[in-house]
Protein backbone atom coordinates (compact mmCIF):
# COMPACT_ATOMS: atom_id res chain seq x y z
CA UNK A 1 0.00 0.00 0.00
CA UNK A 2 0.96 3.69 -1.02
CA UNK A 3 1.99 6.07 1.67
CA UNK A 4 -0.37 9.00 0.57
CA UNK A 5 0.75 12.29 0.10
CA UNK A 6 0.84 14.43 3.19
CA UNK A 7 -1.23 17.24 3.56
CA UNK A 8 -0.90 19.78 6.13
CA UNK A 9 -3.77 22.22 7.17
CA UNK A 10 -3.44 25.56 8.56
CA UNK A 11 -5.52 24.56 11.92
CA UNK A 12 -2.74 21.17 12.31
CA UNK A 13 -0.10 23.53 11.44
CA UNK A 14 -1.24 25.66 14.58
CA UNK A 15 -1.26 22.77 16.58
CA UNK A 16 1.98 21.70 15.46
CA UNK A 17 3.90 25.14 15.93
CA UNK A 18 2.17 25.58 19.28
CA UNK A 19 3.52 22.10 20.54
CA UNK A 20 6.83 22.92 19.42
CA UNK A 21 7.06 26.30 20.74
CA UNK A 22 6.06 24.87 23.92
CA UNK A 23 8.89 21.94 23.80
CA UNK A 24 11.86 24.35 22.61
CA UNK A 25 10.72 26.96 25.57
CA UNK A 26 10.30 24.07 28.52
CA UNK A 27 13.54 21.99 27.36
CA UNK A 28 15.17 25.18 26.86
CA UNK A 29 16.28 24.21 23.41
CA UNK A 30 17.92 26.11 20.75
CA UNK A 31 15.88 24.67 17.70
CA UNK A 32 13.09 22.38 17.53
CA UNK A 33 11.91 21.14 14.36
CA UNK A 34 9.95 18.67 13.04
CA UNK A 35 10.01 16.57 9.30
CA UNK A 36 8.62 13.97 7.34
CA UNK A 37 10.16 10.99 7.18
CA UNK A 38 10.43 11.72 3.63
CA UNK A 39 12.98 14.38 3.69
CA UNK A 40 10.81 17.38 3.75
CA UNK A 41 10.69 20.17 6.73
CA UNK A 42 7.11 20.24 8.39
CA UNK A 43 7.63 23.26 10.81
CA UNK A 44 10.59 24.60 12.82
CA UNK A 45 10.55 27.24 16.01
CA UNK A 46 13.50 28.60 17.56
CA UNK A 47 17.35 30.25 16.50
CA UNK A 48 16.25 29.11 13.18
CA UNK A 49 18.42 31.65 11.35
CA UNK A 50 21.66 30.44 10.65
CA UNK A 51 20.41 26.81 9.96
CA UNK A 52 19.54 25.77 6.36
CA UNK A 53 16.86 23.70 7.68
CA UNK A 54 15.84 22.59 4.37
CA UNK A 55 18.71 20.47 4.01
CA UNK A 56 18.83 19.68 8.31
CA UNK A 57 15.51 18.40 6.96
CA UNK A 58 16.67 16.44 4.05
CA UNK A 59 19.50 14.76 6.41
CA UNK A 60 17.77 13.63 9.39
CA UNK A 61 15.28 12.31 6.98
CA UNK A 62 18.62 10.26 5.72
CA UNK A 63 20.48 9.52 9.05
CA UNK A 64 16.73 8.16 10.14
CA UNK A 65 16.36 6.13 6.83
CA UNK A 66 19.86 4.54 7.12
CA UNK A 67 19.63 3.75 11.15
CA UNK A 68 16.40 2.02 10.40
CA UNK A 69 18.04 0.21 7.61
CA UNK A 70 20.82 -1.24 10.57
CA UNK A 71 17.86 -1.50 12.95
CA UNK A 72 16.21 -4.27 10.70
CA UNK A 73 19.58 -6.04 9.74
CA UNK A 74 19.81 -6.88 13.63
CA UNK A 75 16.58 -7.79 13.67
CA UNK A 76 15.02 -4.70 15.58
CA UNK A 77 11.91 -2.76 14.54
CA UNK A 78 13.63 0.59 14.99
CA UNK A 79 16.00 2.84 16.72
CA UNK A 80 13.36 5.56 18.09
CA UNK A 81 15.59 7.87 19.52
CA UNK A 82 19.21 9.48 18.05
CA UNK A 83 21.67 11.44 19.83
CA UNK A 84 24.48 13.32 18.56
CA UNK A 85 27.01 15.15 20.70
CA UNK A 86 28.60 17.96 19.50
CA UNK A 87 31.40 20.50 21.41
CA UNK A 88 28.40 23.12 21.63
CA UNK A 89 25.16 21.52 20.26
CA UNK A 90 23.77 18.22 20.29
CA UNK A 91 20.78 16.76 18.40
CA UNK A 92 18.08 14.96 19.38
CA UNK A 93 16.43 12.91 17.75
CA UNK A 94 12.89 11.11 17.96
CA UNK A 95 10.31 9.26 15.66
CA UNK A 96 6.59 10.49 15.75
CA UNK A 97 4.36 7.55 15.16
CA UNK A 98 5.31 6.38 10.93
CA UNK A 99 5.04 9.98 9.66
CA UNK A 100 7.30 12.37 11.44
CA UNK A 101 10.30 13.04 12.83
CA UNK A 102 11.24 15.38 16.06
CA UNK A 103 14.60 17.40 15.76
CA UNK A 104 15.55 19.22 18.82
CA UNK A 105 19.11 21.37 18.89
CA UNK A 106 20.39 22.41 22.66
CA UNK A 107 23.49 23.16 23.70
CA UNK A 108 24.50 23.83 27.60
CA UNK A 109 21.55 25.67 28.90
CA UNK A 110 19.44 22.64 28.65
CA UNK A 111 21.09 18.67 29.32
CA UNK A 112 19.84 15.56 27.78
CA UNK A 113 17.57 14.18 30.32
CA UNK A 114 15.55 17.49 29.96
CA UNK A 115 15.11 17.33 26.79
CA UNK A 116 14.51 13.56 26.73
CA UNK A 117 11.62 14.22 29.09
CA UNK A 118 10.60 17.13 27.15
CA UNK A 119 10.48 15.08 24.10
CA UNK A 120 8.46 12.01 25.38
CA UNK A 121 5.71 14.35 25.98
CA UNK A 122 5.46 16.24 22.87
CA UNK A 123 6.38 12.96 20.58
CA UNK A 124 2.58 11.97 22.58
CA UNK A 125 0.71 15.40 21.85
CA UNK A 126 2.25 15.36 18.27
CA UNK A 127 1.52 11.79 17.70
CA UNK A 128 -2.43 12.50 18.27
CA UNK A 129 -1.86 15.36 15.76
CA UNK A 130 -1.00 12.91 12.98
CA UNK A 131 -3.22 10.47 14.10
CA UNK A 132 -6.34 13.03 13.61
CA UNK A 133 -4.25 14.23 10.37
CA UNK A 134 -4.31 10.72 8.81
CA UNK A 135 -8.01 10.25 9.76
CA UNK A 136 -9.01 13.66 8.00
CA UNK A 137 -6.75 13.09 4.93
CA UNK A 138 -8.83 9.75 4.36
CA UNK A 139 -12.32 11.37 4.96
CA UNK A 140 -11.13 13.93 2.51
CA UNK A 141 -9.82 11.37 -0.13
CA UNK A 142 -13.17 9.42 0.23
CA UNK A 143 -15.24 12.98 -0.61
CA UNK A 144 -13.25 13.26 -3.12
CA UNK A 145 -11.55 16.64 -1.72
CA UNK A 146 -11.79 18.87 -4.65
CA UNK A 147 -10.05 21.53 -2.77
CA UNK A 148 -6.13 21.14 -4.03
CA UNK A 149 -4.44 24.12 -5.62
CA UNK A 150 -3.78 21.68 -8.43
CA UNK A 151 -7.37 21.06 -9.46
CA UNK A 152 -7.19 23.86 -12.09
CA UNK A 153 -3.84 23.64 -13.08
CA UNK A 154 -2.64 23.98 -16.95
CA UNK A 155 0.31 23.14 -18.64
CA UNK A 156 1.00 26.75 -19.33
CA UNK A 157 1.54 26.99 -15.28
CA UNK A 158 3.99 24.39 -15.45
CA UNK A 159 5.75 26.04 -18.26
CA UNK A 160 5.65 28.76 -15.96
CA UNK A 161 7.84 27.28 -13.91
CA UNK A 162 11.01 27.23 -16.18
CA UNK A 163 10.99 30.50 -17.32
CA UNK B 1 5.40 11.85 -1.79
CA UNK B 2 4.30 15.15 -2.14
CA UNK B 3 3.79 17.31 0.50
CA UNK B 4 1.32 20.22 0.67
CA UNK B 5 1.24 22.68 3.32
CA UNK B 6 -1.77 24.99 2.95
CA UNK B 7 -0.27 26.96 6.39
CA UNK B 8 2.86 28.00 4.03
CA UNK B 9 1.37 27.36 1.01
CA UNK B 10 4.20 25.30 -0.02
CA UNK B 11 4.15 21.81 -2.45
CA UNK B 12 7.29 20.09 -2.33
CA UNK B 13 7.80 17.05 -4.27
CA UNK B 14 10.82 14.71 -4.47
CA UNK B 15 12.23 13.70 -7.24
CA UNK B 16 15.23 10.86 -7.78
CA UNK B 17 17.82 10.21 -10.08
CA UNK B 18 18.57 6.68 -10.51
CA UNK B 19 21.14 4.92 -12.43
CA UNK B 20 24.33 2.49 -12.76
CA UNK B 21 28.10 4.04 -11.23
CA UNK B 22 29.61 6.98 -13.47
CA UNK B 23 26.34 7.44 -15.54
CA UNK B 24 26.30 11.12 -14.52
CA UNK B 25 23.86 11.36 -11.84
CA UNK B 26 25.95 13.66 -9.84
CA UNK B 27 26.90 15.58 -12.76
CA UNK B 28 23.12 16.32 -13.86
CA UNK B 29 22.60 18.04 -10.23
CA UNK B 30 25.94 19.97 -10.53
CA UNK B 31 24.96 21.60 -13.75
CA UNK B 32 21.16 22.37 -12.35
CA UNK B 33 23.10 23.65 -9.18
CA UNK B 34 25.22 25.81 -11.92
CA UNK B 35 23.09 27.08 -14.28
CA UNK B 36 19.86 27.78 -11.46
CA UNK B 37 19.80 31.45 -10.09
CA UNK B 38 20.70 31.77 -6.37
CA UNK B 39 16.81 32.70 -5.65
CA UNK B 40 15.55 29.31 -6.93
CA UNK B 41 18.27 26.85 -5.39
CA UNK B 42 19.04 25.87 -1.78
CA UNK B 43 22.28 24.42 -0.63
CA UNK B 44 23.16 20.68 -2.85
CA UNK B 45 24.75 18.46 -0.19
CA UNK B 46 27.10 15.65 -1.52
CA UNK B 47 27.24 13.06 0.84
CA UNK B 48 29.97 11.47 -1.05
CA UNK B 49 33.65 9.41 -0.77
CA UNK B 50 36.85 10.78 -0.75
CA UNK B 51 37.47 10.09 -4.46
CA UNK B 52 34.08 11.77 -5.22
CA UNK B 53 31.82 8.67 -5.11
CA UNK B 54 28.11 8.98 -3.93
CA UNK B 55 28.13 7.10 -0.85
CA UNK B 56 25.21 8.19 0.34
CA UNK B 57 22.94 10.65 -1.87
CA UNK B 58 22.99 13.93 -3.45
CA UNK B 59 20.66 16.87 -2.16
CA UNK B 60 19.58 20.17 -3.96
CA UNK B 61 16.68 21.78 -2.88
CA UNK B 62 15.18 23.74 -5.83
CA UNK B 63 11.66 26.40 -5.75
CA UNK B 64 11.25 27.30 -9.47
CA UNK B 65 8.08 29.85 -8.19
CA UNK B 66 4.13 29.68 -7.80
CA UNK B 67 1.37 27.88 -9.45
CA UNK B 68 -1.51 29.17 -8.35
CA UNK B 69 -0.31 30.88 -5.57
CA UNK B 70 1.54 28.00 -4.13
CA UNK B 71 5.38 28.22 -3.59
CA UNK B 72 6.56 24.75 -5.73
CA UNK B 73 9.24 23.31 -4.51
CA UNK B 74 11.65 20.53 -6.28
CA UNK B 75 13.67 18.08 -3.89
CA UNK B 76 16.15 16.12 -6.07
CA UNK B 77 18.14 13.40 -4.98
CA UNK B 78 20.30 10.65 -6.27
CA UNK B 79 21.28 7.80 -5.40
CA UNK B 80 25.17 5.75 -5.01
CA UNK B 81 25.42 4.04 -8.33
CA UNK B 82 27.93 1.36 -7.27
CA UNK B 83 25.78 -2.37 -6.61
CA UNK B 84 27.40 -3.11 -3.38
CA UNK B 85 25.30 0.51 -2.05
CA UNK B 86 22.04 -1.06 -2.89
CA UNK B 87 20.93 -0.84 0.49
CA UNK B 88 21.84 2.76 0.51
CA UNK B 89 19.55 3.05 -2.85
CA UNK B 90 16.64 1.84 -1.37
CA UNK B 91 15.99 4.50 1.46
CA UNK B 92 16.50 7.41 -1.20
CA UNK B 93 13.33 6.10 -2.72
CA UNK B 94 11.28 6.69 -0.18
CA UNK B 95 8.14 8.65 -1.15
CA UNK B 96 9.44 9.41 -4.46
CA UNK B 97 7.34 11.32 -6.68
CA UNK B 98 9.25 11.23 -9.71
CA UNK B 99 12.41 8.68 -11.61
CA UNK B 100 15.09 10.40 -13.79
CA UNK B 101 16.64 6.81 -14.67
CA UNK B 102 20.15 8.34 -16.34
CA UNK B 103 21.68 5.51 -18.61
CA UNK B 104 25.21 5.56 -19.31
CA UNK B 105 25.33 5.51 -23.42
CA UNK B 106 28.74 3.53 -23.75
CA UNK B 107 28.44 0.24 -24.99
CA UNK B 108 30.05 -1.40 -22.47
CA UNK B 109 27.86 0.39 -19.89
CA UNK B 110 24.66 -1.41 -21.23
CA UNK B 111 24.75 -4.55 -19.37
CA UNK B 112 25.03 -2.39 -15.99
CA UNK B 113 22.19 -0.13 -17.87
CA UNK B 114 19.98 -3.09 -17.44
CA UNK B 115 21.38 -4.13 -14.33
CA UNK B 116 20.45 -0.87 -12.60
CA UNK B 117 16.90 -1.11 -14.39
CA UNK B 118 16.18 -4.12 -12.87
CA UNK B 119 17.52 -3.02 -9.35
CA UNK B 120 15.32 0.52 -9.84
CA UNK B 121 12.32 -1.97 -10.45
CA UNK B 122 12.93 -4.44 -7.64
CA UNK B 123 13.69 -1.64 -4.81
CA UNK B 124 10.46 0.47 -6.09
CA UNK B 125 8.26 -2.50 -5.11
CA UNK B 126 9.64 -3.18 -2.01
CA UNK B 127 8.25 0.72 -1.26
CA UNK B 128 4.76 -0.04 -3.12
CA UNK B 129 5.34 1.65 -5.90
CA UNK B 130 5.11 0.08 -9.59
CA UNK B 131 7.61 2.00 -12.20
CA UNK B 132 4.81 1.77 -14.76
CA UNK B 133 2.39 4.08 -12.78
CA UNK B 134 5.52 6.59 -11.04
CA UNK B 135 5.86 9.96 -13.19
CA UNK B 136 9.41 8.55 -15.21
CA UNK B 137 11.52 9.69 -17.74
CA UNK B 138 15.06 8.13 -19.27
CA UNK B 139 18.27 10.02 -19.89
CA UNK B 140 21.02 8.86 -22.64
CA UNK B 141 23.85 10.51 -21.09
CA UNK B 142 27.29 10.41 -22.69
CA UNK B 143 26.12 10.91 -26.11
CA UNK B 144 29.20 13.30 -27.26
CA UNK B 145 31.43 9.44 -26.45
CA UNK B 146 32.61 7.70 -29.71
CA UNK B 147 31.15 4.44 -28.22
CA UNK B 148 27.48 5.25 -27.96
CA UNK B 149 25.21 3.17 -28.90
CA UNK B 150 22.80 3.75 -31.51
CA UNK B 151 19.65 6.29 -29.61
CA UNK B 152 17.23 3.30 -30.91
CA UNK B 153 19.10 0.26 -29.67
CA UNK B 154 18.85 1.82 -25.96
CA UNK B 155 15.64 2.28 -26.38
CA UNK B 156 14.58 -0.66 -27.41
CA UNK B 157 16.90 -2.38 -24.64
CA UNK B 158 15.89 0.10 -21.93
CA UNK B 159 12.64 1.95 -23.28
CA UNK B 160 10.06 -0.69 -23.66
CA UNK B 161 7.77 1.27 -22.35
CA UNK B 162 7.95 4.65 -24.54
CA UNK B 163 8.31 6.95 -21.59
CA UNK B 164 10.07 10.34 -22.87
CA UNK B 165 13.67 9.61 -22.87
CA UNK B 166 16.15 12.76 -23.21
CA UNK B 167 19.65 12.87 -25.34
CA UNK B 168 22.35 14.49 -22.66
CA UNK B 169 25.97 15.35 -22.51
CA UNK B 170 25.75 16.39 -18.31
CA UNK B 171 29.08 18.23 -18.12
CA UNK B 172 27.99 20.84 -21.35
CA UNK B 173 24.35 20.84 -19.91
CA UNK B 174 22.69 19.50 -23.20
CA UNK B 175 19.68 17.52 -22.56
CA UNK B 176 20.04 18.48 -18.18
CA UNK B 177 16.88 20.76 -17.97
CA UNK B 178 14.72 19.15 -20.68
CA UNK B 179 14.81 15.68 -19.21
CA UNK B 180 14.34 18.22 -15.45
CA UNK B 181 11.20 19.82 -17.65
CA UNK B 182 9.72 16.82 -18.24
CA UNK B 183 9.54 14.88 -15.06
CA UNK B 184 8.64 17.91 -13.24
CA UNK B 185 5.53 18.14 -15.67
CA UNK B 186 4.49 14.71 -15.07
CA UNK B 187 4.77 15.15 -11.32
CA UNK B 188 2.79 17.84 -10.93
CA UNK B 189 0.31 16.38 -13.71
CA UNK B 190 -0.44 12.98 -11.24
CA UNK B 191 -1.06 15.43 -8.45
CA UNK B 192 -3.65 17.08 -10.21
CA UNK B 193 -4.62 13.90 -11.46
CA UNK B 194 -5.30 12.97 -7.90
CA UNK B 195 -6.78 16.04 -6.60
Amino acid sequence: MLNPGLVLFEEDSRLIDKELQKLNQLARAKVSFLVDKDGQLIASIGETGDIDTTSLASLTAGNIAATGGMAKLLGEKEFSILFHEGEKDNIHISLVGQRAILVVVFDDRSSLGLIRLRVKRSVTALTEVFDKLAEKMAKTDSQQGGSSPFTEITEEDIESLFG
Amino acid sequence: MSFINYSAREISCKIVYYGPGLCGKTTNLQYIYKKISPDSKGKMISLATETERTLFFDFLPLALGDIKGFKVRFHLYTVPGQIFYDASRKLILRGVDGVIFVADSQVERMEANLESMDNLILNLKEHGFNLEELPYVIQYNKRDLPNAVPVKEMDEALNPRKVPAYDAIAPKGDGVFETLKDVAKLVIMELKKKS
